[in-house]
């Protein structure tokens, strides 16, 4: 019978490819499945030439093609609705609050490993697997499942994996924990997979014209309203089109003023943007909510740590502590440029994630 | 594991006569069926052959059966061949609700390119109301569609008296209805139907895929839609699928003969099964018309049911991994799958509609079949509503 039956969420990409072929050979019994979320909505004229995203036609086309030549069952799921529901819409909606969304951890919440591992289990399937750089691991001490930082620091995506649960990591496997990019890519090259030499996908998957600027001009555009850009000193500059335009942290799209400045602040109650110099952007702290806790049960005592307030960000040192339910204040021990609300603060023990958030505010003095 | 297809509705296995008679063509015949010469003769005569058989399939005479390359293009090739042909009459068409995508998707394109489209609605069991039928007839309605044998529920319309009723109306409104799902089956007779236009198709009476045929009354105006070549007597122009229209004429003979003995062996399956689900699964209704009842007509090898709290795209995975092909709903361009607008028209309960799934018997199965699929689909079903 094997090591179980595994279903492996496949792009068409490299990395999920590999996945698969990984499993494969481990002696998992293997089902491959492309999670149909957003082909409906995109116009069909850029379906059939330019989108590129993870469930444009073409991915799938790969994806059965990588399938068969594992020689693994392959399905579609239509998971259109509930990603609509859960991606698209908290998306828009977080624009619409003066925040800037992240929808790659809202898809791997409710769609990867919630509605998908769902049905993972009416498929009697074990596992769930995915390309996802990051490691699964048990503590040994407390018998809680960890989720840890790839092999591949470059690529490690633990931070948009801190909402697992630890049902969810229990039955996940991340076989490219342990890889290197480039071994991956040899390896696809090896197993003669055509999808080898695939650029990474970069761009939000749905927003298929690559600017998310379009996408809200086209969705949802009573939130984009012009109003003041004021200084941190209260002067005011100049107008700006729509608060979702702009994000903390931005330069470009300002009016010249003889100086740098940034974007400090949005704010959506008097549909204002804060400008100001660089040092404005500065913030020593933050405060966190919509927590999800992963090393720990809960965190019930100020504990140090490091933390990441964007993808790209690095790691820097702070200071933890609980200041009322599901609600944190990170103190960082120097001050951090540009905290943005909406964005996903994640908090890492060494290797392993601690838990992590949603940005709520940042803390300036 | 053992295999069961339970899918004949989608399509069925080509019968072992049709792969011979195929592959003479394909190995005897280098002639273009439009050569002069004797390659191309021969060639020819394989065509009317073939054509013959189909004409008698449905009771019609063979210089009204056109070849095509299945009923897509047949339904295309009604809707718009007679909204050319007829367009000082007016620009109002008629469609049910629940037609084939073929004719559906093809309606939209038109209302698209500025014809207006009355869509049907259908009772609870997916039959049209004559009164709905009346009610949307126009001065200008140059042609009304609805589909024979509904391919997801197996409803059978009246076609001869709808037919009637628009006739009655205007004897000028040309009838087409999509029999794609009742040919091999159950007897068609075109006189009998009234209809001016009717759609089959090779593939689902056990011949090849990629061949079916548009049946044309004589004496109505009705137009082509492709151009190029004489074929078809330059209705249909194109080199002739040779092989496709043999095989296509080696099905339909096939499927005249032992049309009956067909229909009760798909029967006699499909009402086991449903009696073994109806008995075994809480929570599963009949979709469409409950053919236990006996009440409505229907195809004899279709059986929808509905299951209660289940999302029909995990029951039909859980059961290929089972080794059982069925279906629910149809494949969009992605190849997952979209909620059935059939189902939708029935108005069932969302609860239900959610969880259609359709089997489809004929000549793969075997009473084993349906013991593997009594064993195998309750715990399915238990298994995707257990997690």
């Amino acid at each position: 019978m094997g090591k179980g039956r595994v279903l492996v969420a496949m792009s068409g990409g490299v990395d999920s490819s590999v996945t698969a072929a990984l499993l494969v050979e481990q002696g998992y019994e293997v089902i491959g499945v492309t999670m149909n979320t957003w082909t409906d909505d995109i116009p069909e004229e850029i379906q059939m030439n330019q989108h590129s995203g993870c469930c444009s036609i073409w991915a799938v086309e790969d994806a059965r093609r990588v399938a068969e030549i594992l020689g693994i069952p392959y399905y579609v799921f239509n998971f259109q609705g509930k990603f609509s529901e859960t991606v698209i819409d908290y998306f828009i909606r977080e624009y619409a609050r003066g925040r800037t969304p992240n929808p790659c951890i809202a898809c791997n919440r409710y769609v990867k490993f919630s509605a998908f591992l769902h049905r993972a289990r009416q498929l009697g399937c074990d596992y769930i697997a995915t390309g996802h750089y990051a490691r699964v691991a048990r503590d040994p001490e407390t018998g809680r499942w960890l989720l840890g930082k790839a092999r591949d620091s470059w690529k490690d995506q633990t931070y948009v994996l801190y909402n697992m649960t630890q049902e969810a990591l229990s039955r996940t496997l991340f076989p490219l924990g342990d890889w290197l990019k480039s071994e991956v890519r040899k390896k696809a090259a090896e197993l003669g997979l055509p999808v080898h030499d695939k650029p990474d996908s970069q761009e939000i998957c749905f927003v298929y014209t690559g600017d998310y600027k379009d996408f809200l001009r086209e969705r949802c555009p009573e939130a984009l309203v012009p109003g003041p850009i004021v200084t941190t000193r209260g002067e005011v500059i100049g107008t700006h089109q729509g608060l979702p335009l702009y994000t903390v942290g931005q330069r470009k799209g300002l009016p010249a003023v003889g100086r740098p400045i940034y974007v400090v602040e949005l704010q959506p109650e008097t549909n204002t943007l804060v400008v100001g110099d660089d040092t404005d952007v500065l913030a020593r702290g933050l405060e966190a909510a919509d927590l999800n806790w992963i090393k720990i049960p809960a965190l019930t005592e100020p504990v140090r740590c490091t933390a990441k307030i964007r993808r790209m960000a690095p790691e820097v040192p702070c200071t933890l502590e609980p200041i009322g339910p599901d609600r944190v204040r990170v103190t960082f021990d120097e001050p951090v440029r540009a905290v943005t609300p909406g964005q996903a603060v994640v908090f890492y023990d060494g290797e392993w994630v601690l838990g992590g958030g949603t940005i709520e505010r940042a803390l300036r003095d | 594991m053992r295999r069961v297809y339970a899918d004949h509705a989608a399509t069925t296995p080509v019968h072992p006569r049709v792969v011979e008679a195929m592959v003479a063509a394909m190995q005897a015949e280098i002639g273009n069926p439009s050569s002069v010469h004797g390659f191309g003769r021969t060639a020819r005569r394989l065509v009317e052959e073939a054509r013959a058989r189909v004409a008698a399939l449905i009771g019609a005479s063979p210089q009204e059966i056109f070849f095509t390359s299945g009923g897509t293009e047949a339904d295309n090739w009604a809707l718009r061949g007679t909204l050319m042909a007829n367009r000082a009459r007016g620009k109002h068409l008629v469609v049910s609700a629940i037609e084939h995508h073929a004719v559906l998707d093809c309606a939209a394109a038109l209302e698209r390119e500025g014809w207006e489209v009355t869509y049907l609605p259908v009772d609870s069991v997916g039959r049209v109301r004559e009164e709905d039928l009346l009610a949307a007839l126009r001065p200008d309605t140059v042609l009304v569609s609805i589909m024979h044998t509904n391919n997801e529920v197996g409803t059978v319309q009246d076609i001869p008296r709808l037919c009637a009723l628009v006739k009655e109306r205007d004897p000028n409104i040309v009838f087409h209805t999509d029999a794609v799902q009742a040919a091999g089956i159950l007897p068609l007779d075109v006189k009998a139907l009234g209809v001016d236009l009717l759609t089959i198709s090779a593939h689902k009476i056990y011949g090849p895929k990629g061949v079916g045929a548009l049946y044309v009354r004589h004496g109505f105006r009705f137009a082509p839609v492709l151009f190029g070549g004489g074929q078809e007597r330059k209705m249909r122009p194109g080199t002739e699928n040779l092989p496709g229209i043999v095989g296509f004429g080696v099905a339909a003979e096939i499927a005249r003969e032992e049309l009956p003995r067909r229909a009760e062996h798909a029967r006699r399956l499909r009402d086991r099964f449903l009696r073994g689900v109806l008995e075994r699964i809480p929570g599963v209704r009949v979709s469409g018309p409950n053919p236990l009842e006996g009440t409505v007509p229907c195809h004899p090898g279709i059986a929808n049911i509905a299951v209660q709290g289940v999302e029909s795209e995990a029951l039909l995975l859980a059961l290929d991994l089972q080794g059982v092909a069925a279906s629910a709903g149809s494949a969009c361009t992605a190849g997952s799958l979209e909620p059935s607008h059939v189902i939708r028209a029935l108005g069932l309960p969302p609860d239900y509609a959610a969880g259609a799934m359709r089997f489809s018997f004929g000549e793969a199965n075997t009473d084993e079949d349906i013991d593997y699929l009594l064993e195998v689909l309750p715990q399915a079903v238990a298994q995707v509503r257990g997690v």
